[in-house]
């Protein structure tokens, strides 16, 4: 019997009770029945789903937006079992929920748990109500440290936390002390994201120039300089590491073993098919997204058809691609863009990439393709080779961008 | 067929900027019937994209119309369009010699400015009649009347029956239509004397070759003829005579005294037929040519470089093709350690080199880095030898220079009184020497200075605009050279000197510029992994130090559900970003930074 091949599920929830000042994710508010519709559509891609890929072994699920704990605690136990009827799931699979204080109830919690859902990734930012405010959150740190209380009650003992650092007036201590706050609860994982002031959120209307002068390296208004920010990221890797948790991702932390598998899987290029308004698949080597519309989604998805998706090469020759009528993209990757992705996405992780998984992916060594790059970045000191990895360095990892620039053609 | 000279009035308009001159000209050949509205785009003899964009005229334009009068007889109106800015006073020159009349619109809102001035005093130097109308009396601003005094008494020209139009509105244009068959004289000429005709402007067009635009001043043109221009001493078969329509040429059979119109010889380079020759007949030639001409040379310099430097040989088209319309443009190859190999090009003044930049960008599809613009320096060696500087980098070393000069223009600058004083102060620090000030009348003065070109090149004009509130207007030409302490000033970057930012610069000023251009430079360079110190220099010597810190984050923290496309993107965007960079020695300069010095007074 053949091996069955190792894939990963995303499900996307495009709705949030309130959208947050700094978000530019894929969610706006909906009323029931635009959510009741959303799911009914969400089912059908993944019926159409679970006759195409029987021959696949999932082994994480990861439902996330917008804010999945917005829906009834019904809807999301619908979407779970019809995951389980359409697709055969590893008996230890990662099975995920975000979920975001001030939406949670036990109830909820509960249901989770018989659905199979075994982890959860609770929005928190931050932990001074000042700074919550500022984002536009829905939720205070005591409704927060509820909803965590509920979910440890509830059994379960694999919790992320997220925590955002660099907002308007944060000092590197203030954001320590959120840091510090949320160890004594001792969460088996901490994602620590910078903010980032994307174009088209209303905190870009608010803090562009500000952003601008801070990626300059000059001093600002509200936002951190670039040097606070820096400091901030440090500090942050220090404080960790000292409590105990690997440092394993640009920005993501954990208790050794509770590595979000889910995550991994995006960095080490396993297949990963993504469910839901504008989800983002890889499946043999080929990159889809579905439409980001979501009255074309809901079209769409009444009658699913397959077909074939044209793109026009910048040379104009055209090449197709099966597809199906609710993806909005689809791309064959050549193998020289596999070849640079297993690098700029393999060398997010502080491990790197291991030079025999490149030579059995690609046939060639990892020298042979990269070498020049190579050997510029360990002359800068972004790089080191050590025991078959690959890797970036401590420097490498604070300008990562620049070191894994160097891998696009 | 002959026409009859009396029947055809040849003229111009003049104006200051954004007094109407266009607009008139548009509703003068929409009232004659030239073009309905319909097919009348705005502004139809600015042809060019760039020229209606910017609202000027840089290339000289012609049409012919035809005006039934209330007399009941048929006119032929050639309008010559002028150029309006002083980069261009002799195409100005050489148009208005073409013409026997000129219609001077002053807007009734703002009366006469310091380019109503010149431009009519240039009109009489060619013993035109100036006709004047008044502009814009639909403005709630109008004061026509005053207006009509003050041209009487700033001028002295006749206006008391002047049109009061608005060009805009299409309001008394029949006056002015009328009056331009009473007022302006029809030209003379003899049609049977040996050709005699003056060249006003000139087009390269792939079929017919380079199209000739000239005044027939005397004699006859017909096909066949054998043609000389008289100061090249070209000398081509006749393939085709015509008169302008509205934006296209109409053949016809000859052209006569009076005549105004085009000329084609298969001559295939521009060169050879210059702005402000005289065609003559090679068989029957006329004894003397027209008097004015004379050969343009640049006043500004600067490198041109194409940003991938792959394109050199489609940039060195795009100036010859440029070139063929354009002979004040001049360009020889060099070649920069920074920028690679390019062209050190002449222009007339800041407005020419800045139209040709973008026009290589937008016709040619060019990227392009340009060095800061610099005049042409006399450099006086010990061994006698004089040479004429151009590029910075090639300044002889100092123990081999007895002396420099620079060129220096006389200016005139036109402004209301509130600003007299801004505007003498901006003149000294620009180390002008006064020369006049005289009150034109109660409110307005027109100051004289004396002024280094290189002080006014690079933003004289955006400096004058905002202390005087856009009130004042500027005028200058080429007096002369005399002697001046220059220095060059060099900027190292990373420790490496960049000869494409080097400049000449007067002693005194060197210590401020250097500043000034490290501080620039400072924002202009973005931080590399590495502390960068940039560094001004004279004569070896740093004058001048910023330090561009190193980089110490640069991460893409989120994950947007497995989305790597999006990610690719931003890290693509990041190294696309590079490739508009020039390396030298390890760090990498956008290009903007190398016109930077051009920007050191904004603030």
């Amino acid at each position: 019997m053949n091996k069955k091949k190792e894939t990963e599920l995303y499900l996307h929830i495009p709705f949030c009770m309130k959208k947050c000042g700094y978000c530019d994710f894929l969610s706006f508010v909906a009323d029931e029945k635009m959510q009741e519709t959303y799911v009914g559509a969400l089912i059908r891609e993944l019926d159409f789903y679970g006759t195409k890929y029987k021959d696949r072994l999932f082994t994480t699920v990861y439902i996330g937006g917008g804010t999945p704990s917005w829906l009834s605690e019904e809807a999301i136990a619908r979407i779970m079992e019809k995951v389980r009827e359409c697709f055969l799931l590893s008996d230890d699979a990662e099975v995920t929920i975000e979920c975001n204080p001030g939406t949670v109830t036990e109830q909820k919690l509960l249901t989770y748990r018989k659905a199979g859902i075994n982890r959860l990734s609770i929005g928190l930012q931050s932990a001074h109500n000042k700074e919550l405010q500022i984002l536009g959150r829905i939720h205070t740190w005591e409704q927060f440290l509820k909803t965590y209380d509920l979910a440890r009650g509830s059994g379960y003992s694999n919790i992320n936390i997220d925590l955002m650092s660099s907002l308007p007036g944060q000092t590197p201590e203030l954001f320590a002390d959120s840091l510090k706050k949320v160890l004594r609860l001792r969460p088996e994982h901490i994602s620590a994201y910078s903010l980032i002031i994307e174009k088209g959120t209303p905190f870009y209307d608010r803090y562009r120039f500000d952003a601008v002068r801070q990626q300059a390296g000059l001093p600002t208004e509200s936002l951190p300089t670039e040097e606070e920010e820096y400091e901030t990221v440090k500090l942050t890797q220090q404080i960790l590491q000292e409590a105990g948790y690997r440092w394993y991702e640009v920005s993501n932390f954990a208790l050794p073993g509770r590595e979000c598998r889910h995550n991994i899987g995006y960095w080490k290029r396993t297949d990963y098919l993504g469910v839901g308004l504008g989800a983002a698949s890889l499946i043999d080597n080929i990159r889809y997204s579905n439409t980001a519309d979501i009255y074309d989604y809901l079209k769409q998805c009444g009658q699913i058809r397959e077909g074939l998706f044209e793109n026009t090469a910048e040379d104009g020759t055209v090449s197709e691609v099966p597809a199906v009528n609710f993806h909005a993209s689809a791309e064959a990757l050549s193998r020289n863009a596999q070849m640079e992705e297993f690098m700029f996405l393999g060398l997010r992780m502080v491990d790197g990439v291991l030079r025999s998984d490149f030579e059995e992916a690609f046939g060639i060594s990892v020298e042979a393709a990269y070498g020049e790059v190579i050997e510029h970045l360990k002359a800068e000191g972004l790089l080191k080779k050590m025991e078959g990895r690959i890797f970036l360095t401590e420097r490498g990892m604070d300008v990562s961008n620049f070191a894994l620039a160097q891998f696009l053609h | 067929m002959s026409i009859d000279q009396n029947k055809i009035r040849n003229f111009c308009i003049i104006a200051h900027i954004d007094h109407g001159k266009s607009t008139l000209a548009d509703r003068i050949i929409e009232h004659t019937g030239t073009l309905t509205s319909r097919e009348m785009q705005a502004q139809v003899l600015d042809n060019m994209e760039l020229e209606r964009e910017r609202g000027i005229t840089i290339k000289s334009q012609a049409v012919r119309i035809i005006y039934k009068a209330l007399n009941g007889e048929e006119y032929i109106f050639n309008l010559i369009d002028t150029p309006g800015h002083v980069d261009f006073n002799y195409e100005v020159s050489r148009s208005l010699a073409a013409c026997d009349g000129a219609i001077l619109v002053v807007d009734a809102a703002q009366g006469v400015e310091a380019q109503t001035l010149a431009n009519v005093y240039l009109a009489l130097d060619h013993d035109l009649d100036v006709m004047p109308v008044i502009n814009k009396i639909d403005l709630p601003s109008a004061q026509p009347e005053e207006v009509i005094q003050e041209i009487e008494d700033v001028i002295g020209i006749e206006a008391a029956d002047a049109p009061r139009i608005s060009a805009k509105t299409g309001l008394n244009i029949e006056e002015v239509l009328e009056q331009i068959v009473t007022k302006i004289p029809a030209p003379t000429g003899d049609a049977n004397a040996p050709l005699k005709a003056l060249i006003f402007d000139a087009l390269y067009d792939q079929y017919k070759g380079v199209i000739v635009f000239c005044r027939i001043k005397e004699g006859t043109v017909r096909v066949g003829d054998l043609i000389k221009m008289m100061a090249t001493g070209a000398t081509d078969e006749v393939t085709e005579v015509g008169y302008f329509g509205a934006g296209q040429f109409i053949p016809c059979e000859e052209l006569s005294a009076g005549m105004v119109g085009y000329v084609c010889a298969s001559i295939k380079n521009v060169r050879d037929t210059r702005v402000g020759d005289t065609v003559t007949n090679a068989k029957s030639p006329c004894k003397e040519a027209l008097p004015g001409y004379k050969k343009v040379n640049p006043m500004v310099y600067c490198g041109m470089y194409p940003a991938d430097s792959a394109k050199y040989a489609d940039l060195r088209d795009a100036l010859e093709k440029l070139q063929i319309n354009d002979a004040s443009l001049q360009f020889e190859p060099e070649t920069s350690l920074a920028l690679g190999f390019g062209f050190r090009c002449g222009f007339l003044g800041l407005l020419h080199l800045e139209i040709i930049q973008e026009r290589l960008e937008r016709e040619f599809d060019l990227d392009l880095v340009t060095t800061a613009p610099g005049v042409v320096y006399k450099v006086y060696k010990t061994n006698g030898e004089v040479v004429e500087l151009t590029n910075p980098s090639n300044l002889p070393d100092p123990s081999e220079i007895d002396y420099m000069e620079e060129p220096i223009v006389s200016a005139e600058i036109m402004v209301t009184k509130d600003y007299v004083g801004a505007i003498m102060t901006l003149c000294q620090e620009r180390r002008g020497v006064y020369l006049s000030l005289e009150y034109l009348e109660e409110t307005r003065a027109l100051i004289k200075y004396e002024l280094p070109l290189n002080e006014i090149i690079y933003d004289f004009f955006d400096a004058l605009k905002s202390r005087s509130r856009g009130y004042a207007s500027f005028d200058y030409e080429l007096k002369g050279y005399s002697q001046s302490e220059l220095v060059k000033l060099d900027i190292l970057i990373n420790k490496e000197q960049v000869d494409a930012l080097s400049f000449i610069v007067f002693k005194d000023s060197a210590y401020e510029r250097g500043r000034k251009m490290c501080e620039k430079l400072k924002e202009e360079i973005p931080r590399h992994l590495f502390e960068i110190p940039i560094q001004a220099a004279v004569g070896g010597k740093v004058i001048a130090r910023e330090t561009v810190k190193a980089m110490r984050k640069d991460v893409l923290a989120k994950c947007y559900g497995g989305d790597i496309t999006r990610k690719r993107k931003l890290l693509e965007k990041q190294k696309e970003g590079k490739k508009r960079m020039r390396q030298v020695g390890s760090v990498e300069i956008p290009q903007e930074a190398f016109m930077s010095v051009l920007k050191l007074d904004e603030d």
